[in-house]
C-alpha cells in the first residue's frame, strides 16, 4: 500500500547503473595511489599464503638494503601485532592493521594507515597483506607493484587453483628456495607451465631469505618499478594539467 | 569470506540510490559475475539472503548474470583457447583478458509509489 492515499499501487522503476561493486574501494584506492605519487612513495602489495615467508622476506630487504632506501611497513592480519614487531626489530617502521575476521586488506583501511603515518618519510612502502590466496587478490588497494610470494612447499599447481590471485601479479616470489634439497620432487617447470596459463607475463624469481638467494635480483626488481611508477605518475599528472588547461582554454 | 563484506557494500548502494527514487522497496537486483571476478557467486547469494533482511531488499530477488572468460592478443586480435599460455601463438605477445573477470552491479527495479 502507498503511504500517501493507501492506493497500493507501485510502479516498477528500472534503474540502469553499470557499477563496479568494488568502486568505492576503487576510488580509495585511486586516492592512495595519487598520495604515493605526490610523496615518490613506491608501494607494494606483497600477497601469499599464511606462512609463503612474506615477512622473512621483507626482514631480508632491510637487511640488503641497509640505508640506501627508507623502507616503511603495514600488515595485515586478523589478530596480533607480530608481524609489525618483527619489522621493526630490523629497523622498518610498521603499522599493524588488525582485520578482526576480514581476509583481506581493502584500500580504506591502508588509507587509514596512511593517517596514521605509516609512510611518513619512507620511499618504499611495503603492504604485507593478510596471509590468504583468495580474498585479497580482487582488492585494489593503490599499490604500483602486485608480488605474490608461493613458497616452495605449497604445491607447484597452487597458481591453477588460485589463477584470480597470480592473474594480477607483477612479479612471483618462489620463496624458501634453500630449502629445494630436501624437495627432490619439486618441479620448476611444472611450475612455470602453470604461471603461463594464468598470468599473461609471467615472471618468477626464486629467492631465500635465509641464505640471500636472490635477495639482490628483488632490490633490483623493486628499483626497476620504482623508475616505471615514477614514470606513469609523471604521465598522469602531465594529463591532468593538459587537460585542465584546455578546459580553462 | 570477503563476499560478506561485498554484499554489504551492494546493499548499501542499492539502498542509497532506492531512497534518492522515492521507492519504496526494492525489487529486483541484476549483478554481471565473472569466473575471474574473485567472487563464489553462490556465497554472494547466500550473504546477500542474510544481509538484505529489514533493508530496502528484503524481498528483492538477485539475478546473477555470467561472462565467459576471454582472453584476446591486443596486437592480431585472436582469442586463445582457454587453459592455454596466455600469450599469443601467432605474435608472442602477452594477452589481454578481454571478459571474465566482471563484478558488475548493472540494474535495479525498483518499486515506486505510483502517484510520486
Amino acid at each position: 500500500m502507498c503511504d500517501t492515499c493507501g492506493c497500493g499501487d507501485t510502479k516498477l522503476v528500472p534503474v540502469e547503473l553499470h557499477e563496479r561493486l568494488l568502486a568505492g574501494n576503487d576510488r580509495m584506492a585511486a586516492h592512495n595511489r595519487a598520495h604515493f605519487a605526490k610523496h615518490r612513495v613506491l608501494a607494494v602489495n606483497l600477497m601469499g599464503s599464511p606462512g609463503a615467508g612474506k615477512t622473512a622476506l621483507l626482514e631480508a630487504t632491510a637487511r640488503a638494503v641497509g640505508t640506501s632506501r627508507r623502507l616503511a611497513a603495514i600488515t595485515g592480519d586478523l589478530e596480533t601485532d607480530r608481524d609489525a614487531v618483527r619489522l621493526r626489530s630490523v629497523g622498518i617502521p610498521a603499522e599493524a592493521i588488525t582485520t578482526g575476521s576480514a581476509c583481506h586488506l581493502d584500500a580504506d583501511m591502508v588509507h587509514h594507515a596512511l593517517h596514521h603515518d605509516a609512510a611518513h618519510g619512507a620511499d618504499t612502502l611495503f603492504i604485507e597483506n593478510v596471509g590468504n590466496l583468495v580474498c585479497p587478490a580482487i582488492y585494489d588497494l593503490g599499490q604500483a607493484a602486485i608480488v605474490v610470494a608461493l613458497s616452495v612447499t605449497e604445491g607447484e599447481d597452487k597458481p591453477l587453483k588460485y589463477p584470480v590471485m597470480f592473474r594480477k601479479a607483477d612479479l612471483v616470489l618462489l620463496t624458501k628456495v634453500d630449502l629445494l634439497p630436501a624437495l627432490p620432487d619439486f618441479d620448476r617447470g611444472a611450475l612455470e607451465e602453470a604461471l603461463a596459463r594464468v598470468m599473461p607475463a609471467p615472471r618468477l624469481l626464486e629467492v631465500s631469505a635465509r641464505s640471500g638467494t636472490g635477495i639482490a635480483e628483488w632490490v633490483a626488481f623493486l628499483e626497476a618499478r620504482r623508475v616505471t611508477a615514477a614514470g606513469v605518475a609523471a604521465s598522469r599528472a602531465a594529463h591532468e594539467t593538459h587537460q585542465s588547461m584546455t578546459r580553462g582554454a | 569470506m570477503h563476499e560478506y563484506s561485498l554484499a554489504q557494500a551492494l546493499v548499501a548502494r542499492i539502498e542509497r540510490e532506492a531512497r534518492s527514487h522515492g521507492a519504496s522497496a526494492v525489487h529486483r537486483v541484476v549483478v554481471r559475475i565473472g569466473p575471474l571476478s574473485g567472487v563464489e557467486p553462490d556465497l554472494l547469494v547466500t550473504a546477500y539472503g542474510h544481509l538484505r533482511a529489514g533493508t530496502l531488499c528484503a524481498e528483492a530477488e538477485l539475478d546473477l548474470a555470467g561472462e565467459d572468460v576471454v582472453w584476446r592478443c591486443e596486437a592480431c586480435g585472436t582469442v586463445l583457447i582457454l587453459g592455454s599460455a596466455l600469450c599469443c601463438p601467432d605474435c608472442g605477445l602477452p594477452a589481454r583478458l578481454a571478459g571474465g573477470d566482471a563484478l558488475v552491479l548493472e540494474r535495479i527495479e525498483l518499486e515506486v509509489p505510483a502517484h510520486v
